[in-house]
This record gives C-alpha cells, structure tokens and sequence, in this order.
C-alpha cells in the first residue's frame, strides 16, 4: 500500500517537471524566434534599402534639372541613415564592419551638403558628377553581395542566432553569413577615399592633430611636479603615473591619486607638461560659494595657468557643483573652438575639474579678416520675428568643420532664446540654436 | 512736552502691537548675500522670479532655476531701473528689487510644493491667500518647502534627465567599482560612439547595439544606478574624456574577441583597457 502510494506521489512528481519542463522549453523558444525575427528584420530591410539606394543613386545620375536633384539628394542622405540604423541593430559590433558603416555615412553626408546646397545657383561639378559615378559603381556591388548573402540566408535557412554564437565563442568554422559580410567590408576597403575625389572627403572620420600643443618633452618626475602646481595633492597620497598607448592622438601621462574620501586624476600632454584633463570626485558639502562666486575662483584658475582671455559663456549649477564653460576672446572676437571647461565645488571654491582638450587641439592666434557685413546688414539676415538682445563677433565651426567668421546674435521669441549665428562674410544662416538649459523635475508632483 | 513723550509712547505700543499680532509672514524676506547670477539654482532664485513676477517683468514658471526667461526679466528690469543692465542679480540690484516688490515666501513654496500652476503678480496673490493656517501647518509646510525648493534642474544642452539615466544605467551596469575617471571614460565612450561613422547615432542606439556592451546583453544594465554614476554621465555630457577619444574600451581578463587586442590601445584606467 505505502509503496503505491510512493510510486504514485513520484510518477505525478516526474509528470509535473516533465510539463514544466515543456512549457520553459516552448518559453525560451518563443523568446529566442523574437529575437532572431527581430536581426532577420534588420538584415532584409538593410539589403532593402541599399539596393533603393544603388537606384537613387542611378536617378540621379540620369537627371537633367537642377530642381528635381535636391529632393532625390535628400532621399538619398535618408537611405543612408535608415540602413545605418539597421547595421546598428544586427551583432556585427565585435567584427570588422566599420569601413561599410564609415561609407554609408560619408555617402549621407556628401549627399546632405549638396542637397541643403542652392543647386540653381552652384550645380553639381565636374568631380562631383565623378564622385557619384563611383558612388553609383560602389554601392552597386555591396548591393550585389548583400543581396547574395540575403539569398543564403533565405535559401539555407542560416539564422542570426548562430553568428551571434559563432562571434561570441570566436568559432573557427564558417558561418556564411560572417564570411559574406566579410567579403563586403574587404570591398568597400578597395575603395580609397583618394580615388572618390576631394570632395568626398569623410569629414567624420578625419581627426584634427592636436595643434597648440608646445614645449619640451617631460620625464615622469617633471610632471609629477608640474601636476603638483595645478592640483593640491594631499601629502601622503600615492601618485599613480602611466604612460599613454599608441592609439592616443596626442601622447600623454595620466595621473592619478587616492586621498582621503578624495580622488584625483589629470591626463597631461608628454610635450609641455600641459594638463589636458582634471577629475577631482569627492563628497561636495552645502554651498558656500554662490554660482558666481565659484566663477570668480575659476577665473582665478585659468589665469594662473596661463590660459589669457577667456570669458565664461555658460555657467550652471548642479547641486553644488558649478560647472563654467570660458571660451578665447581675440580682439573682441569670441572663438567658439577654443573652449574651456572648468568645475568648481560651491564648498570650499576649489578647482576639482578641468577639460580642455577643445583648447589645446584648436587654439591659436588667428589671422581674423574684418567683416565684409556691418552688424547691420546682417541684422537683416535674422528672422523679423526674433527680439534681438545681444550681438558679439565670433568664429564658429560650421557644418563642414570649417571655421568661418559670424555675427552672433541672441534674441528671445516668445519664451524662447535663440542664438543664431550670421556669416559675416556673405549673410548666411550657419546655425541657430534655440537655448534651453532646464528641465522639470519629473515625477516630483505626482 | 509730556503730551509728544506720551505720543511716541503710544506709537511705540502701537508698532508693537502691530508687530506682534500680525498675521503676515515677513514681507521683506530678503535675499542671502551672495551675486546670483544666470545658471543657478536655489532659493535666491525662486526668490528673484517671485519678485520679478510680482511686478510683471517675468511671466514665466517660478522654478528655482536662473535660465535665460529670468535673465532677460532681470536685465529689462535692470534697464527700466536704471541700473547696470549685465543680467547679474548684485547688491544694487537687490535692493531696487526688495524696494518695489514683496515676497511671500511661504506662500510662495507652498505653492510651489501644491505642484499647482500659480501666478504670483502684485495685488492679485493677496486674496489667495486669504484662508489662514495654524501654526504648525505652516512650519510643516516650510520644512518641505526647504526640502525641495526648486522643480526644475539644469541639464547639459540637449539632453533630458532620462537620457542621463540611462546612460547612467549603461554606465553602473558597466564599470560599477571602478574608479570615478574611469566611470566617466565609459560614458564618453558612449558619447564618442554616437558621433562616430561606424556606430549609431544616438545614445539608446549606441547602448542596445547587439553585443556592444556586456551589462547589456546580461541585464546588469537594469540594476539601479547610484548618484557616482550620473555624476560620472553628467561630466562626460559637459565635455570631459579622460578616454582620450576612445571608441572601444575592454577588459583584458575577460575580453573573449582576439580582435579587440588589434585596435590601437590608448590608456588603462582602472581594469580596462580604452582604445581607437
């Protein structure tokens, strides 16, 4: 009897986990089906729109009028930008896809500046006409491989699940899918930025050299005493020094120590010993310092390192921090590039942060034509519809990473401020920000 | 002779009768000593924007944040009072201010605290005001009203406090025990990838990217963030890259991909290694 009872007790155990089983097992099927539909998704509509693209990119070509190019243009940079999103969406991250990805994009963005351009007035160049040629041919074959993938892919039943597998254990044996990617990104290396023509220029991919950086070569005890001029060092703090890598753009030594409930770090320039980073985190007691109280001390700051002319444009508190951003003023002329970030602590008023990495890759003493426009005239170019409250002559990075001389003006409409920047040069509208430094707390009147 | 003795007398029990047995909070709440100047935050401000409102030259919400609304309220009141128009809330300016208008302070964050939308322009606030508080009442509602004086925040341009979060997110899920230039470095990263070519071009593509970021694919990115962590986010949007421009970052003892040793590396800060 008891032992019937035992045997039953155990059969309705093993049924009960065996059902359980069956439901976890149809469970995490569902889920891993959703994930794989959601990179086939991905994968069929990236294959879409670069043959939508190679097609556009035909029409245009063929067309005649001027008119009708700047729309297509900018179906163009859309295309770009929608299978930019889909490769994002798909495992690549971890595998050499980054030279398909950077030509997408420089595609989008030599499509953006000629479709934003007045194409009545400056039609499409000689080299231009060239590039999309190329373009034409380029986007062409990666369509061609994509669409062969694609019909692996359909024809084989390959799932995405299994290159994510593959990528992620780093397995030897094929996946076709890796390889027809792969054989992509080794096509688009082909293509040269040199043979598609200077107007095709990434500008994204071009880094600019750090240019105001000066001085002799430091050893690591120089800089050790250097840094001790620009940050107080609690006196038994352990310095911590390392030298950058190959892969930094300007070589530096990173600095680093721990105090009491205090941590300091600064990345200094080998050459010059110039600091180009500050981190101070520690706990910041109740203000005593008010917002410009705190400016005064970064003032203080910048010119006891050298850094002349600058002239805070944005100051904000969070909490008890207060947070400036200075810029270089050359004759009147507010330059934009040469920023300076400083953070003060509203405790005690002392420095504990500093980036001005923006500083030393741009700043120089710049030959500053006069402006062809009086303020007047470029008045005239801003909106009737703006107040206009302030005016400065600045210089400003454009759209093409150019620095171009503008008059700046900020003016209010409504409840809003607007900082719009007016070529000086020829009245164009280069940029026009509207200023918004606050949000409301959410969830705090619930 | 007597008779004036005897006048001052009563005037002087009458000043303090009327001082003792007003119902008024003090009108002339004045400000702290300090120059409150654009950017700020706190009760200085809501101080400045009540008073503003009070006599029409701000029309906008009393928040406690000095933005650019209360900085051309203020210079036009500067302009109309005939005093340096520079936008800088000093001592002349002060007291110009306390002179033309009254504040209500209680009234003021109470309303605030009531998360209502309110007014407070001269003449009309006296009669909302009407209905009159016990003591304690008002105590309490002044210690909440300390508690939280301000409903707005400064945020880096161009970004909400929920992209701050989930970068926050991102970054404790991430580099949690590391330290705090490290915890900044990956944060940048995330802002390097977004103006990259080869990566997404916003923050929540660039964080959910498949196999981009480890906390991600293993749900640390869900565990709550601690205030290290915004800070870090929070630097990292106003300009600070102790990466050196990195777009990649990993740690050497778990790194599974061979080609990430294959980028140019940067620097080491705390367990990972940044790199181009």
């Amino acid at each position: 009897m008891i032992r019937w009872i035992f045997i039953s007790v155990l059969s309705l155990g093993v049924i009960g986990t065996a059902v359980w089983g069956y439901q976890e097992h149809q469970e995490k099927n569902a889920i891993l089906i959703q994930a794989e539909n959601n990179y086939q998704r991905a994968f069929h509509d990236l294959s879409y729109q670069m043959d939508l693209l190679h097609d556009k990119i035909g029409t245009v070509l063929a067309m005649n009028s001027q008119k009708q190019l700047s729309p297509q243009l900018a179906e163009i940079w859309r295309l770009t930008s929608e299978a930019h999103n889909d490769v994002g969406q798909l495992p690549l991250t971890l595998m050499p896809f980054n030279k398909t990805e950077e030509f997408l994009s420089n595609i989008g963005t030599f499509s953006y500046r000629t479709a934003v351009r007045d194409l009545t007035k400056k039609p499409l160049s000689k080299e231009e006409e060239q590039t999309l040629n190329k373009l034409y041919e380029q986007s062409g074959e990666i369509k061609k491989e994509l669409r062969k993938v694609q019909y692996m892919v359909l024809n084989d039943q390959l799932r995405w699940m299994d290159v994510q597998l593959a990528l992620a254990t780093e397995d030897k044996s094929d996946n076709k899918i890796i390889d027809g990617f792969k054989t992509v990104e080794k096509q688009v290396e082909g293509y040269e930025e040199a043979n598609l023509g200077p107007t095709f220029t990434g500008v994204s991919s071009k880094e600019k050299p750090y240019q105001n950086v000066t001085g002799e070569k430091l050893s690591k005890e120089q800089v050790i005493q250097k840094a001790k001029d620009v940050f107080s060092i609690p006196e038994k703090a352990k310095m911590n020094v390392t030298k950058s890598g190959d892969g930094a753009d300007v070589p530096t030594y990173s600095l680093s120590y721990e105090g009491k409930n205090k941590r300091g770090y600064m990345d200094m320039t080998v050459q010059g010993g110039h600091p180009l980073s500050i981190l101070v985190s520690r706990d910041v007691k109740d203000a005593q310092f008010s917002l410009y109280d705190g400016m005064k001390e970064a003032e203080k700051f910048l010119q006891k390192h050298q850094y002349d002319n600058m002239e805070a444009y944005q100051t904000t508190q969070y909490d008890q921090v207060g947070v400036y951003s200075f810029l270089y003023v050359q004759d009147d002329v507010r330059v934009y590039p040469d920023s300076v970030q400083v953070k003060v602590a509203l405790d005690n008023g002392d420095i504990i942060g500093l980036s001005a990495k923006n500083y030393f890759m741009n700043h120089q003493e710049r030959d500053i034509p006069k402006p062809a426009l009086s303020e007047e005239e470029a008045r005239e170019f801003v909106s009737p519809k703006v107040h206009l409250q302030e005016h400065h002559l600045a210089i400003i990075e454009n759209d093409l990473k150019e620095e171009v001389l503008v008059y700046e003006f900020v003016g209010t409409m409504g409840d809003n401020t607007y900082r719009i920047f007016i070529n000086a040069e020829d009245g164009i509208e280069e940029k026009v920000e509207r200023l918004k430094q606050s949000e409301m707390k959410f969830g705090q009147n619930t | 002779m007597k008779s004036i003795r005897i006048i001052h007398l009563l005037m002087m029990v009458f000043v303090i009768s009327v001082s003792v047995t007003s119902t008024h909070p003090q009108l002339t709440q004045a400000f702290s000593q300090q120059v409150v100047q654009q950017g700020a935050t706190g009760d200085d401000v809501i101080e400045l924007q009540a008073r503003l409102q009070y006599i029409g030259y701000y029309n906008g919400k009393i928040d406690g944040v000095f933005g650019w609304g209360t900085y051309w309220a203020l210079r036009n009141f500067q302009y109309e009072y005939g005093l340096e128009v520079d936008g800088l809330l000093g001592r002349e300016a002060k007291k110009k201010l306390v002179k033309a208008t009254q504040y209500d302070e209680q009234y003021v964050k109470q309303q605030i605290q009531s998360g209502k939308d309110f007014k407070y322009y001269g003449g009309t606030w006296k009669k909302q005001n009407q209905p009159k508080e016990t003591e304690q009442q008002n105590k309490q509602n002044n210690k909440q009203a300390e508690q939280s004086g301000a409903t707005a925040v400064n945020v880096p341009a161009g970004y909400s406090q929920n992209d701050i979060q989930l970068m926050a997110n991102a970054v404790h899920g991430e580099a949690r025990g590391e330290p705090y230039e490290g915890q900044v470095a990956v944060a940048a990263v995330i802002l390097n990838r977004v103006e990259s070519a080869s990566f997404p071009n916003t923050v929540s593509g660039v964080i959910f990217e498949p196999r981009a970021f480890t906390a991600v694919a293993d749900g640390q990115i869900w565990l709550t963030p601690n205030e290290t962590s915004k800070k870090a986010v929070v630097d990292a949007l106003n300009g600070w890259d102790p990466s050196g421009q990195a777009i990649y970052y990993f740690n050497p003892e778990t790194a599974t991909s061979s080609w990430i040793w294959s980028r140019p590396q940067i620097k080491k800060i705390g367990k990972h290694i940044f790199a181009k």
